[in-house]
C-alpha cells in the first residue's frame, strides 16, 4: 500500500505545482464572489438563483480539473519515460494504475473541499445559514461521482495516446450521462422497437453519474439525503470505479511500452 | 560463483507492422550468465538486441519465449527487481520534483524506512555532488546535473546488482570517470554490474566478462582476454565478430 500512496503523492505534487487548478479556483471564486454581493438586493430567489450558477460552476470545474489531470497521468509517464526508471523498480502495473487514481481522487477531493469551503463561506456570510451536513453529503456524494470519471478517464488513457482525446471523450460521455441520464428511461418509452430496447438497456447498463448530483438539495434547502441512499450510492460508485480499474490494468497490463 | 542474471533460450519477436512481412526477431535464444560480483560488458552494434534483453530483465517486455531471472526469480515478478538497480540511456525523470523529493519517492517504493532514506539521500547526493541543488526542481538543472541525478536514484535501494544502458553516453569526460569510479566502487563492494555500452576501450577496462550480441545471437560471451584472442584488443576482435568489412573511400 505504501507503493500506491507514494505513487498517489507524486500526482498530487503534480497537480498543485501546475497552474490549472489556480486558474480554475480564481474563475470559481470570482463567481462565487458574486453570489454574495446579490444579496443586497433581498431576493432569495436572486441568491438561489446565483447560487445554483456557482455550483454549476464548480461542477464544471471540478469535472476539467479531474479529467484533465488524470488523462495526461500514463500518456505523461510514456512521452516522458518516466514509466521505465518507475517500472524497473519493484512496482507492478496495477499498483501504477491503483495509484494514479488514488493521487487523482485525492487532488480532486482536495479540490472540491476548497470549492465548496469557499463557497459556503461566501454565501452562508450573506444568507447566515449554513447547512454543513447537507454540505457534506453534496461533497461526498460529488467526489465519490468523480472516484467514477477518475476510473473510467483512466482506463480512456491507456488506449488513446493523446490526453486531449481521452479528455474529450469523458467529458462527452460524463456530460450526457449528467444530462440525460434521469430521461433517458422515458425516452425509451417513446421510441419504436428496438430503438426502445437498445436504449432501456442502455439506461441499466450505464454509470448513473446524476444520482450524485446533489446541487437542488444544496440550492433549494431541501435537507439531508438519506444516510442508506448515500451508502447505497457509495457502493453503486465503488463497484463501476473498480470495474473501470481493472479493465484499465487488464489493459495496461498487456501494453507494450516500448512501441 | 551464483548466477544472478540468467536467460535461457530467450527469444522476442516483434510483430511488424506491415503485415506483408514477418515477425521480427530481436532476440534469437538468447542464453546468458552473469555472475555474482562481477562487471559484465554486453556489447553489440545498434539493433543487436542489448536494449531488448534489458527491456526484458525490466519486466517492460513480456519475453516469446523462453525465460529470465533476476536472483533466481522471474523478471515477469516485480519483486525480482527488489535488489537492482537501473540507469536508462537518458534522463527520465519528474521534472516538477527536486532531486531529494526524487529520491524520496523511489526510496519508498523500495519500502526503505524513513531513517534509511535520510542517509541514502545524503550519501547518494554527496556521491553524485548535488547536496547544492537538492531543493530544486530537475527541471532547473543542467544535462550533466539530470543525468547525475539518474546516478542517484539507481542507487538508491543500495543494489547487489546494476544495470547500465550505456552508462556514459553523452556524458562530459568528468561524467564518465565519476561512472566508471561508481562502478569500480560497486565492484569493489561485491556488487554485480551488468552493462551496455559502445566504448569498447572502458569496457576492456573494467570488465571481468563481455557478451557480443549481433543481430539476436550471441556471438561471444568470456572474459576480455578470451573474447579478444586472436586479436589485437577487444575493439579488432568486436568488429571481426559482427563481421565488418572495412570499405575502401575512392
Amino acid at each position: 500500500m505504501s507503493k500506491i500512496f507514494a505513487l498517489a503523492g507524486v500526482v498530487i505534487k503534480e497537480l498543485y505545482r501546475r497552474k490549472d487548478f489556480y486558474v480554475l479556483f480564481v474563475l470559481t471564486a470570482l463567481l462565487t464572489l458574486g453570489a454574495g454581493m446579490v444579496n443586497f438586493f433581498h431576493d432569495d430567489k436572486i441568491v438561489r438563483y446565483v447560487k445554483d450558477i456557482c455550483l454549476l460552476l464548480i461542477w464544471v470545474s471540478a469535472l476539467v480539473i479531474s479529467v484533465v489531470t488524470t488523462a495526461r497521468q500514463i500518456p505523461a509517464e510514456r512521452e516522458a519515460r518516466t514509466i521505465f526508471p518507475l517500472l524497473a523498480k519493484p512496482v507492478s502495473r496495477a499498483q501504477v494504475i491503483a495509484g494514479k487514481f488514488l493521487g487523482c481522487w485525492l487532488a480532486t477531493g482536495v479540490a472540491l473541499i476548497v470549492f465548496y469551503f469557499f463557497f459556503a463561506i461566501v454565501t452562508g456570510s450573506k444568507e447566515h445559514f449554513w447547512p454543513w451536513a447537507a454540505y457534506l453529503e453534496a461533497v461526498w456524494m460529488h467526489w465519490v461521482m468523480l472516484g467514477v470519471v477518475i476510473a473510467m478517464v483512466l482506463l480512456g488513457s491507456i488506449y488513446f495516446a493523446a490526453p486531449s482525446s481521452t479528455s474529450t471523450i469523458t467529458i462527452i460521455v460524463v456530460g450526457g450521462i449528467l444530462l440525460l441520464g434521469t430521461h433517458l428511461k422515458i425516452i425509451a418509452l417513446q421510441q419504436p422497437e428496438p430503438m426502445q430496447f437498445i436504449l432501456t438497456l442502455f439506461y441499466f447498463v450505464m454509470p448513473h453519474l446524476e444520482w450524485y448530483d446533489l446541487r437542488d438539495f444544496v440550492v433549494y434547502d431541501m435537507g439531508l439525503v438519506p444516510v442508506g441512499a448515500v451508502l447505497l450510492a457509495t457502493v453503486y460508485a465503488a463497484a463501476w470505479t473498480s470495474i473501470f480499474l481493472l479493465l484499465a490494468w487488464f489493459g495496461f497490463r498487456r501494453k507494450s511500452l516500448t512501441t | 560463483m551464483t548466477a544472478i542474471l540468467q536467460t535461457q533460450k530467450l527469444r522476442v519477436e516483434y510483430r511488424s507492422r506491415d503485415f506483408r512481412q514477418g515477425n521480427k526477431v530481436a532476440l534469437n535464444g538468447l542464453d546468458l550468465e552473469v555472475r555474482a560480483g562481477e562487471v559484465f560488458g554486453f556489447l553489440g552494434p545498434n539493433g543487436a538486441g542489448k536494449t531488448t534483453t534489458m527491456n526484458v530483465l525490466l519486466g517492460f517486455v513480456p519475453p516469446s519465449s523462453g525465460a529470465a531471472s533476476l536472483f533466481g526469480i522471474d523478471v515477469r515478478q516485480p519483486i525480482a527487481r527488489q535488489r537492482i538497480g537501473y540507469l536508462p540511456e537518458l534522463t527520465y525523470y519528474y521534472k516538477f520534483l527536486t532531486a531529494e523529493e526524487l529520491l524520496r519517492f523511489y526510496a519508498k517504493i523500495f519500502g526503505l524506512t524513513h531513517a534509511e532514506t535520510d542517509k541514502r539521500i545524503a550519501e547518494l547526493l554527496k556521491l553524485v555532488e548535488l547536496e547544492h541543488a537538492a531543493k530544486r526542481p530537475i527541471k532547473s538543472y543542467s544535462k550533466g546535473m539530470q543525468q547525475r541525478v539518474g546516478l542517484a536514484q539507481s542507487l538508491i535501494n543500495n543494489p547487489d546488482l546494476l544495470i547500465l544502458d550505456e552508462p556514459t553516453s553523452g556524458l562530459d569526460p568528468l561524467g564518465r570517470m565519476k561512472v566508471r569510479e561508481i562502478i569500480q566502487r560497486l565492484k569493489e563492494q561485491g556488487k554485480t554490474v551488468f552493462f551496455s555500452s559502445h566504448e569498447l576501450g572502458e569496457v576492456e577496462a573494467i570488465c571481468d566478462r563481455v557478451a557480443i550480441l549481433h543481430q539476436g545471437d550471441l556471438k561471444a560471451v568470456g572474459t576480455v582476454a578470451e573474447v579478444s584472442a586472436g586479436s589485437n584488443n577487444l575493439e579488432q576482435s568486436f568488429l571481426k565478430i559482427v563481421g565488418y568489412q572495412p570499405s575502401s573511400v575512392s
